[in-house]
C-alpha cells in the first residue's frame, strides 16, 4: 500500500519537476532564439554592408540601446506583476528637460546633484502612477495612459515658462562628458546599463522581494493569500520604473544635449517591444532581465541596420509593431505547445 | 423618495451637472463661448471624429475589451485616401478603399484577439505602433492637401439651413443605431453578458468570439471613417494626423460611467461625457491653451473618472462600517 502511494508520489514529483524544467527550458529557448536572431541579423546585414561588423559600429549599437535597456528594466518589473507602464516615454522626456534646464541655470553645480535632481523627480512621478493604480484601484492601463500624456504636458507648460529648448552648448561640459566618458575603454552609458540590468536580474534572480514580483505576477490573489503584500509590491514596482525613467532621462539629457519638450515621445512603444521580445509574458510572472536585454540589442541592431542600409527610420514604428504583435503570437503558440506537451505526459505518467 | 434621490445622485446627473458648470464656466471666459458659430460649428465639429470613435468603443469596453489602436488607424486610413487620390483614383473609389482597410485593420486585430486569445490591451498596442508606423512608411513626411472642393465641403460644409457641420448628421444617424443595438436587440443584452461573465456568456450558447471579432471589426470601419472625416475637415491627408486621439476616445467612454473592467455602462452617459469632453477641449482652445497642454486635462480627466468613484465607494464603505459600529441597525 505505501509503496503503491509512495510511487504515485514519485511520478508526480517526477512529472512536476519535468514541468518545471520545461517552463524553464522555454525561457532558455527564447534566449537562444534571440541571439541566433541576432547572429542572423549581424550576418544578412553583414555581408551587404561589411561596416555593419566593425567594433566602432557595435559600439554604437550599444551606446543607442542603453538608454532603452534602462528603461526597458523599470517596464519589466512593472509588467511582471501583471501592470503595464505606459507613461515611461513621458517621464524620460520630462526628467530629460528639468535636469538639463537645471545644469543651464547653475553651470557650476555639483554634478551629482543634478542626477540625484532628475532621478529624484523621476521617483516622484513613479510612485504617483504607483498611488494611482495600487491604492487608487485604477487599472494600470488607464492610469498610465493618463499619466502619459498628463507629464507629457508638464513638460510642455514648464518649458512654455522657461524656454522651447535647451542646447548642448547651453549646459556644462562635465553633464555631457556622462556619455562620452569610458572607463576601461568602455563607454560610462553601456557600464551604467549593464550594472543596473546585473542588480535588478539578480534581485529578480535570487532576493526574497524579487520571487514575490513574480508570485504576484502569476496569481495576484493567491500571493496576497499567502501573506505578500501585492499593493506595496506593484507601488514599488511603478515607482522603481520612474526611478530608472528618471536615471534615463538625465543620461538622455546627456547624450543628445539638445533637449525640447517633445523628445523622448514614443519611446513606450520601443520599450514595451523589448519587453516582450525578450520573452516577457504579458500575463506577468514569468521572464528574465536577460531575455529583456538581448530583445533591447535586437531592436536596436535593427535600428542600426535600418540606417546602415540606408532604409528609411519611418519603418521604425510599424517594426515595432510587428515585433510587438510577433512575439505575443508566437508567445501564445509556444504556450499551446506546452500544455499540451504537459497533458500528453501526464496521460503517460 | 428613494428613486428620487438615487436619479439624483446617478453618475448620468453628476455628467449633465459637469456639463453646465463647463458651460457657465465656458460663457464667463470666453465672449466667443457663446456665439452660434462656435456652439454650433466649432464645437460640434472638433470632437466628432472622437465622437463617433467612442461608439464602438463604448461596445468594446461593455464587452470587456479595449481598442487602443483607433487613432493609429484613423492616421492611416486617411494617408492611405490621401495617397489613392494623388495616385488619380476618383474620390468614391478612394474612401471605398480607405474603409475597407480600416475593416483589414479591424479584422487583424479582432483575429489576434479571439483565435489566439491574446488581450486587447497588448494586441492593440502593438498594432497602434503598427498602424502609425505604416502611414508613416505610406506617405513619410510627406502630405496630401490638394483635395477636390466636393469633398473638402463635406466637411467644411453645413446643413443646408442651420450652422452644424454635416459630421453632426452622421454621429446622429450613428448614436441612433448604436442605441438600438446596445439597448434594444439581443446582440447587445449578449455584450454586457460577455462582459460581467465570458465564461457563462459562452456557456449560455453565445458565440463570444464570433461577437468580439464583429467588435473589432466595427471599430475598424467606424476609425477609417473618422479618418476620412478628419481628412476633409482639413483637407489634409498626414500620417501624423489624429495623433493621441485614443486618449480622448477612451475618456469619454469611461467618463460616461462605462466600467472598465466591462459589463456596465450606457450609451446615455457616454454621449453626455462627448460633450462635456467638447466643452473643455473648445474652452481650453478659446483661452488659447494650446493642444499639448490640452491633453493633460484630458489625461487627469480619464483618471479621475476611474479614481474618483473608487474613493467614492471607499468612503461610502466607511460610512457604513461606522454606523455599523455606533450600532444603529436601522440604517444599515
Amino acid at each position: 500500500m505505501t509503496t503503491a502511494s509512495q510511487g504515485v508520489k514519485h511520478a508526480k514529483q517526477r512529472s512536476q519537476a519535468g514541468q518545471a524544467r520545461l517552463l524553464g527550458l522555454v525561457s532558455r529557448v527564447r534566449e537562444l532564439g534571440l541571439l541566433i536572431v541576432l547572429l542572423l541579423i549581424v550576418l544578412t546585414v553583414g555581408v551587404q554592408a561589411p561596416r555593419f561588423l566593425s567594433i566602432d559600429n557595435f559600439e554604437q549599437i550599444l551606446l543607442s540601446v542603453a538608454i532603452l535597456a534602462i528603461v526597458a528594466v523599470g517596464e519589466t518589473l512593472v509588467v511582471l506583476t501583471r501592470n503595464v507602464d505606459l507613461s515611461v516615454g513621458s517621464m524620460v522626456g520630462i526628467t530629460a528637460f528639468v535636469t538639463a534646464y537645471f545644469f543651464k541655470q547653475l553651470p557650476g553645480i555639483n554634478l551629482l546633484l543634478g542626477i540625484l535632481l532628475g532621478c529624484a523627480l523621476g521617483l516622484v512621478l513613479g510612485m504617483i502612477n504607483g498611488l494611482i493604480v495600487s491604492f487608487g484601484r485604477v487599472p494600470a492601463i488607464v492610469a498610465t495612459l493618463g499619466t502619459l500624456y498628463a507629464y507629457r504636458g508638464l513638460v510642455f507648460i514648464f518649458s512654455s515658462n522657461t524656454t522651447s529648448q535647451i542646447n548642448a552648448s547651453d549646459v556644462p561640459s562635465s553633464y555631457l562628458a556622462l556619455a562620452t566618458t569610458q572607463i576601461f575603454g568602455i563607454p560610462t552609458l553601456i557600464l551604467i546599463a549593464a550594472v543596473i540590468a546585473i542588480i535588478v536580474g539578480y534581485f529578480l534572480h535570487a532576493l526574497q522581494t524579487g520571487r514575490q514580483l513574480y508570485a504576484v505576477g502569476s496569481n495576484p490573489d493567491a500571493a496576497n493569500m499567502i501573506g505578500i503584500r501585492r499593493d506595496w509590491l506593484v507601488f514599488a514596482a511603478f515607482a522603481a520604473s520612474g526611478l530608472l525613467c528618471g536615471l534615463a532621462g538625465v543620461l538622455w539629457g546627456a547624450r543628445f544635449g539638445t533637449v525640447d519638450s517633445t523628445n523622448a515621445t514614443g519611446l513606450e512603444l520601443a520599450v514595451i517591444a523589448a519587453v516582450v521580445v525578450g520573452g516577457v509574458n504579458i500575463f506577468g510572472g514569468s521572464g528574465t532581465i536577460l531575455g529583456v536585454m538581448l530583445g533591447a540589442i535586437v531592436l536596436g541592431t535593427l535600428q542600426n541596420a535600418l540606417n546602415i542600409l540606408n532604409v528609411s527610420q519611418f519603418w521604425l514604428q510599424a517594426l515595432y509593431g510587428a515585433a510587438i504583435i510577433g512575439a505575443v503570437v508566437l508567445d501564445a503558440f509556444i504556450t499551446r505547445w506546452v500544455q499540451r506537451t504537459i497533458l500528453s505526459r501526464r496521460k503517460k505518467a | 423618495m428613494k428613486r428620487l434621490k438615487s436619479l439624483l445622485i446617478s453618475w448620468e446627473a453628476l455628467l449633465v451637472l459637469l456639463l453646465l458648470i463647463g458651460v457657465v464656466i465656458g460663457s464667463v471666459l470666453s465672449p466667443y463661448f457663446l456665439s452660434s458659430f462656435n456652439l454650433a460649428y466649432a464645437l460640434p465639429s472638433n470632437i466628432m471624429e472622437i465622437a463617433i470613435m467612442a461608439l464602438p468603443m463604448t461596445l468594446i469596453i461593455i464587452a470587456g475589451e479595449i481598442d487602443l489602436s483607433v487613432a493609429s488607424l484613423l492616421g492611416l486610413t486617411s494617408v492611405v485616401l490621401g495617397l489613392l487620390w494623388q495616385r488619380g483614383l476618383p474620390m468614391w473609389l478612394a474612401i471605398g478603399v480607405a474603409l475597407l482597410v480600416g475593416l483589414v485593420a479591424g479584422c487583424l486585430n479582432g483575429l489576434l484577439v479571439t483565435k489566439l486569445a491574446l488581450p486587447s490591451l497588448v494586441v492593440t498596442i502593438g498594432t497602434l505602433a503598427l498602424f502609425r508606423g505604416l502611414a508613416y512608411v505610406v506617405l513619410g513626411d510627406q502630405a496630401v492637401s490638394n483635395f477636390p472642393t466636393a469633398f473638402t465641403n463635406l466637411g467644411f460644409g453645413t446643413i443646408p439651413g442651420t450652422e452644424l457641420p454635416w459630421s453632426s448628421l452622421i454621429f446622429v444617424i450613428l448614436v441612433v443605431i448604436f442605441v438600438m443595438v446596445l439597448h434594444f436587440s439581443r446582440w447587445g443584452r449578449q455584450l454586457y453578458a460577455i462582459g460581467n461573465n465570458k465564461e457563462a456568456a459562452r456557456f449560455s450558447g453565445i458565440n463570444v468570439s464570433r461577437v468580439k471579432l464583429v467588435l473589432f471589426i466595427l471599430s475598424g470601419v467606424i476609425a477609417a471613417l473618422a479618418g476620412v472625416i478628419f481628412t476633409s475637415r482639413f483637407s489634409s491627408a498626414r500620417p501624423d494626423n489624429a495623433v493621441g486621439f485614443e486618449l480622448y476616445v477612451v475618456t469619454v467612454v469611461l467618463l460616461g460611467g462605462v466600467n472598465i473592467f466591462g459589463g456596465r455602462g450606457s450609451l446615455l452617459g457616454v454621449v453626455l461625457a462627448i460633450f462635456i469632453v467638447g466643452v473643455l477641449q473648445n474652452v481650453l482652445g478659446l483661452v488659447n491653451i494650446s493642444g499639448d497642454i490640452q491633453n493633460l486635462a484630458i489625461g487627469l480627466l480619464l483618471i479621475l473618472s476611474v479614481l474618483g468613484p473608487n474613493i467614492a465607494r471607499r468612503i461610502q464603505v466607511l460610512i457604513t462600517r461606522r454606523r455599523l459600529v455606533a450600532g444603529s441597525p436601522k440604517q444599515v
